[in-house]
């Protein structure tokens, strides 16, 4: 199966550097004090139920602000942004009563991101910018149980969880983004089945392009949040022949460091890397300034354990830009070769070599 | 247990329909309590992977296969092993396929149907990202001599490699064990075949795992463990010795091979190797002997550790609660129950202990979610068993004239604006399973509805959950409502966004009966436990008290250089336009004039969306009348309320009246003067504004109401007006009449529509404003427009977001003379009587807009008491809210 030319490049600008993703578009987005009527626009002036907070709308109802965020964070230094498309699946919009729009949505949170990447390659000649599809990881699990009472019970089944995605991946692939990213995976078989639907769009539109996978270690129990370990998640997830692994969300640079020298070095693909700017504070905002994160994520960089940087929630472009700086000098992470040995997991590891 | 080589691994079979005769039992029973239990004691005995078989023809393998993989996941020590997902059905498979997060194994694919299908199904295999057992198998059948073995092998090999992408190390061989010892010559061989095929296979096909059931090498000995145990033990050993990888045994019954007696291992090797014709035959006279010798007896299948059943009861049942084992749970209450004075005591003794580790390892990540809730099923099945007895006890205490006690009744809700409610789900859960009683209102929940709800139910803790940043502001809104409206029950505040330290600082102070973070499900028993519990409530408040009161400090301390611009900053940084060039509207009159409004002409001026949620019907007006859920209840609502409202205008039950004023008026710094006449000779009132003082960006303002008036200096002269509002007493007086009559649906609804025409008032008289100033003379807009206020204009209300100073209210009704046109007065705190008004300036200038003043420095507060004449102090219970810093630092600052 072929990778279309621009998602090569990036392939090949990994070889030579580290690249760096993009900040938090969320605490972007809470800059602009957005009105419930801005989120509506004019699409969605009747819509019955209220659609403050659904950040992924603004592609539709308010793109200027997102096109705004994109541009901000490729001038900062970001070579990919990621699509607004975190809740972009008809199980997340459901809670907005807008399972109906997410085709539509994710177009056009493509063109965004696109529009703002294709003007940062005219600005400067010669740069790629690249555009990899968020693909986040619902509010409903495959693993857990809501209901102590009934284990045994899920809110959610296998086929339509691969429904949700498998239309979410389409109009992102569809829409032309260089990458897909399956992040903040807090549930590895939600992530199992995303991937699952990739692999399934893939063979649908006769072509692949790179698939990134970020999990999210939940405390500092060095779990998800379904339980597994960082080396059980990645043998779970290691089939889909991942483009790149990697940490975000939740945590910040240091809570994250044993786990990503571990994934660094049982993984066999690229590495990323993306902390929250700490942890939330006492009231939801984050302390990191950018000096913060760029000093722990340019020692990890220094250690030789990433391949791609960013941020995730309270960074901002100026994060970006101190981070940028501060991985510019590293080499990039060099990637395990394969090793022929049986990877399986439970919620922890077990290797059969 | 006792693998002898490191690099090999147990499969337990105990959870194969096929392999366990009790298994089999408990899944067509459906005891799943035992089922579970024998998948425990194999991780337990030390399987590496267990095998879950549950092909069975009167079961849905699919449901049950299902169903079970999704029990297990949930019991992290089984959980933490891989799972080999085995069944000769390929839907079987996938079912199991779909349930693990984990990467496992499926056993088994083959050549059986055809190249075709094992494609297919080694392509699907690969995409649900397991690894796979490959039968020796193909379209003639079942490999028994060695070359067929290594043969069919081969040929999966390369096509899986080849042509379906696979990874060679995924490939697992199952090249077939088969009974040996049958008394059938060509069987005698069958183990060596096994041993040198898988010599071959390790060898030619790199990477290829090899496996195999044990079990089937001793079937002819069934019946007859000890020597089963003993063919197992040194088949394995000759397999593993061959390149064996995994085997699927009874991981409980594997022994030792250097333990078995030399006779007996001489036997058995003669049968595995066929090193004599006659060794069968041999072995079976052994075994007949050894059987003689035992009177028939078997050892029994589980060699579960059961030590900690010889502690004392207390510590039984906390062993039982930290990892999560529910089978002697009822035993063990039972003993507890007798030991101590009241069931009651269990559950805040032993049990309470127990959950009290399981809280502190969970916080110490040394447990996690999964297993904490599993900790909450095993506290379930304990109180359940105590509840008879309690009832009972209870039952005594009420026919000897006692009261009973009370069920804890909890509600939960995610607050308004955040749709997240795992963690509250959880919390949820295991409340009920404490026997609590869990109301959960969900998502997106309004502090009025919150509010109401525990009204109604009488709710003994209310808990609020949030993930997102905004929550926390709306907690605090919450709290703050529960104290206007004389709650007195426990406060319970947990979300990832939320933290002791935003508790103490932001939520506790604005509820004085008691707010308490709640870190996680883990902790919420013992947090409502000791709350409901007058024995250890004051000792628990107290020390929740002492702690806020700490993190206060330290917040404090941290806090006090930051961050809310200085008065004098703030005010430089007003709102300001061209004076000289502004449009300044003189209205038609200035003074008051008063108003008699027919309910008629208000109707067509209601919003009737809050109608709609007053009554806990959410959506959109007119859209909700259609809606596919409510529409039906909105629509006789609707019509019951257009009833009732024609009643209202024709019996003329209610007497809406309005005043308007408008007066000369300008700004003098923060103030707004309002003068007799427009020769600004006489000063008849100064409102006193507030001005916002909060860090903003670059090109925003910090706005005060003031900042939209003409100021004195500017030489020109402004306008300003005021008005109060009434639907009138009558809506009161009305409701009562329906009360009397038990009608509460009729009394609710006229208070209902009371408000709205209150509103609906408010906006036609604003209308008619905007047009006494003229500008609103050439408004063209929609009922809808003007409900969203899309005009020019505002008509802000003290009390309100702009202006929270509620003690503006008297000032602007002498005014006014308001209370003598309209009826309305004012209370002690400020609120309207009757309920049914609404009050409020007009601000005519282009700008002019609403926005909310948030948190205010202690220099303008001072600033502005000395500004009304009032006292520091009162100042600040009256912006207590809105306060950028703690008074009571007072003496520390």
């Amino acid at each position: 199966m072929t990778t279309p030319t621009h998602a090569q490049a990036l392939e090949q600008l990994l070889k030579e550097r580290i690249v760096i993703l993009d900040g938090a578009m969320g605490s972007m987005v809470q800059t602009f004090t957005l009105s419930e009527a801005d989120f509506r626009g004019e699409q969605f002036k009747a819509h019955p139920h209220d659609l403050k907070g659904n950040n992924d709308l603004l592609c539709l109802t308010r793109p200027d602000i997102i096109e705004a965020i994109h541009d901000q964070y490729l001038e900062a230094g970001a070579d990919i942004v990621e699509t607004n498309t975190f809740s972009g699946t008809s199980i997340a919009q459901a809670d907005y009563k807008l399972e109906a729009i997410v085709t539509e949505l994710n177009l056009a949170a493509v063109a965004c991101a696109r529009r703002a990447a294709d003007k940062a390659e005219a600005k400067t000649k010669g740069r790629k910018c690249f555009v990899a599809g968020a693909i986040g990881p619902l509010n409903r699990t495959l693993s857990l149980s809501p209901d102590v009472n009934r284990p045994e019970y899920r809110a959610v089944s296998w086929n339509q969880v691969i429904e949700a995605y498998t239309e979410q991946v389409r109009a992102l692939v569809k829409g032309g983004v260089d990458a897909l990213l399956v992040e903040t995976i807090f549930d590895t078989l939600n992530a199992k089945a995303a991937l699952f639907a990739i692999e399934n769009v893939f063979d649908e539109v006769g072509f692949r392009v790179p698939v990134m996978v970020s999990v999210t270690i939940t405390d500092r129990s060095g779990r998800t949040l379904s339980g597994q370990t960082i080396t059980a998640f990645y043998n779970s997830i290691r089939h889909a022949r991942p483009f790149s692994v990697g940490i975000n969300c939740a945590l910040g640079g240091n809570d994250m460091r044993p786990y990503v020298q571990e994934l660094a070095k049982v993984a066999e693909c690229y590495v990323s890397c993306y902390p929250n700017a700490g942890l939330p504070n006492a009231f939801g905002g984050y302390d990191e300034t950018p000096e913060d994160m760029a000093a722990v994520l340019g020692d990890f960089a220094k250690q030789g354990w990433l391949n791609l940087v960013g941020g995730c929630c309270g960074s901002t472009p100026a994060h970006i830009a101190a981070i940028a700086a501060a991985v510019k000098k590293s080499a990039p992470h060099v990637v395990a070769p394969p090793l022929a040995v049986q990877r399986l997991s439970g919620l922890e590891p077990l290797t059969i070599s | 247990m006792s693998t002898k080589a490191s690099q090999f691994f147990v499969v337990g079979e105990r959870t194969n329909i096929t392999g366990s005769p009790k298994f089999s039992r408990a899944i067509k029973e459906g005891d799943w309590n035992t089922c579970v239990a024998i998948a425990r004691q194999q991780v337990e005995s030390g399987a590496n992977i267990i095998d879950v078989n549950v092909d069975e023809g009167l079961i849905d393998s699919e449901a049950t296969m299902t169903k079970f993989l999704n029990l297990i996941a949930s019991e992290p020590e089984i959980a933490r092993v891989p799972v080999m997902v085995d069944s000769s059905k390929w839907s079987v498979l996938e079912a199991g396929l779909r349930c693990l997060q984990g990467k496992g194994i499926v056993n088994s694919i083959s050549l059986k149907d055809g190249e075709a299908e094992f494609l297919r199904r080694a392509k699907l295999v690969r995409r649900y990202g397991a690894a796979a057992v490959v039968m020796a198998f193909d379209e003639q059948g079942q490999a028994a001599g060695c070359d067929d073995k290594v043969r069919i092998c081969t040929r999966a090999y390369h096509l899986l490699v080849e042509q379906a992408g696979f990874p060679p190390e995924d490939i697992i061989f199952d090249p077939n064990i088969l009974t040996v010892a049958t008394g059938i010559e060509e069987h005698n061989n069958y183990a060596v075949d096994f041993f040198e095929a898988t010599h071959i296979i390790k060898r030619t096909l790199p990477g290829a795992k090899v496996s195999g059931g044990v079990s089937n090498v001793s079937f002819s000995f069934r019946g007859n463990n000890p020597v089963r145990e003993a063919m197992h033990t040194a088949f394995l050993f000759h397999a593993v010795k061959a390149g064996m990888d995994m085997a699927i045994v009874n991981a409980g019954m594997l022994g030792v091979y250097a333990e078995i007696p030399k006779e007996l291992l001489t036997l058995i090797e003669d049968v595995l190797l066929n090193r004599r014709p006659d060794a069968t035959e041999r072995l079976v006279q052994k075994a007949e002997a050894l059987k003689a010798e035992q009177g028939g007896a078997s050892k029994g299948e589980a060699k579960e550790d059961l030590s900690w059943r010889n502690q004392p009861v207390a510590e039984r049942l906390k062993h039982a609660l930290v990892k999560g084992i529910d089978a002697y749970v009822d035993v063990d209450t039972e003993e507890a129950r007798k030991a101590y004075p009241r069931p009651l005591d269990v559950i805040e003794g032993p049990l309470m202990d127990g959950m009290r580790v399981v809280g502190d390892l969970f916080g110490a990540g040394k447990m996690f979610l999964p297993q904490v809730v599993k900790s909450a099923r095993v506290m379930k099945r304990a109180v359940a068993w105590l509840t008879p007895f309690m009832e009972e006890e209870k039952r005594l205490a009420v026919a000897n004239g006692g009261t009973a006690r009370a069920q804890g009744k909890v509600l939960l809700a995610t607050v308004k604006g955040d749709v997240h409610d795992i963690g509250k789900n959880i919390v949820g859960v295991v409340l009920a399973c404490n026997n609590y009683e869990v109301t959960d209102l969900g998502v997106m929940v309004s502090a009025e509805k919150i509010l109401a709800t525990a009204k109604e139910q009488g709710s003994h803790v209310i808990g609020l959950s949030g993930l997102i940043t905004p929550s926390l502001d709306e907690m605090v809104h919450v709290a703050r409502e529960m104290t206007r409206q004389g709650f007195e029950v426990p406060l319970l505040i947990g979300g990832a966004t939320t933290s002791p330290a935003h508790t103490a600082v932001k939520v506790a102070p604005e509820y004085a009966a008691g707010v308490t973070h709640v870190l996680d499900a883990s902790r919420v028993v013992n947090v409502v436990s000791a709350l409901l519990s007058p024995e250890q409530k004051p000792a628990f408040v107290a020390e929740t008290r002492r702690k806020q009161e700490t993190l206060r400090v330290d917040f404090h301390e941290r806090q006090s250089a930051r961050k809310l611009l200085s008065l004098e900053e703030a005010r430089k940084r007003r709102f300001t336009c061209d004076w000289a060039k502004a449009d300044l509207p003189t209205p038609e009159f200035f003074g008051t004039r008063a108003f008699d409004v027919p309910v008629e002409d208000i109707v067509p001026f209601i919003d009737w969306g809050p109608f709609f949620n007053a009554w806990e019907l959410h959506g959109a007006f007119p859209r909700i009348l259609e809606d596919e859920v409510v529409g039906n209840e909105a629509r006789k609502l609707f019509g019951d309320a257009r009833k009732l409202l024609a009643r209202v205008a024709q019996e003329q039950r209610f007497s809406p009246k309005a005043i308007v004023g408008f007066w000369p008026c300008n700004a003098v710094g923060d103030d707004v003067e309002v003068y007799a006449d427009a020769s600004r000779a006489k000063v008849v009132h100064t409102f006193s504004m507030l001005r916002q003082q909060g860090e903003k960006q670059q090109n925003e303002q910090n706005l005060s109401l003031a900042d939209f008036v003409a100021p004195k200096d500017s030489g020109r002269v402004d306008a300003m007006g005021g008005f109060v509002v009434t639907a009138g007493p009558g809506v009161e007086a009305f409701a009562n009449e329906f009360k009397a009559q038990l009608d509460d649906y009729s009394a609710i609804m006229v208070q209902a529509l009371g408000d709205r025409l209150a509103e609906g008032l408010a906006e036609l008289m604003h209308k008619r404003a905007r047009e006494w100033c003229g500008y609103g003379k050439t408004e063209k807009l929609s009922n809808e427009q003007l409900i969203r206020e899309q005009y020019r204009g505002i008509r802000p209300a003290p009390g309100y977001p702009a202006c929270p100073d509620h003690t503006e209210k008297p000032g602007l009704f002498s005014l006014l003379e308001a209370t003598k046109a309209t009826g309305v007065s004012l209370t002690e705190s400020m609120a309207m009587l009757p309920a049914s008004s609404v009050s409020g300036w007009y601000f005519n200038h282009v700008d002019a807009r609403y926005f909310g003043i948030g948190k205010l420095g202690r220099d303008q507060v001072e600033d502005y008491a000395r500004r009304k004449g009032m006292t520091v102090e009162a100042m600040e219970r009256w912006l207590g809210p809105n306060l950028g810093y703690d008074p009571r630092a007072r003496s520390a600052a």
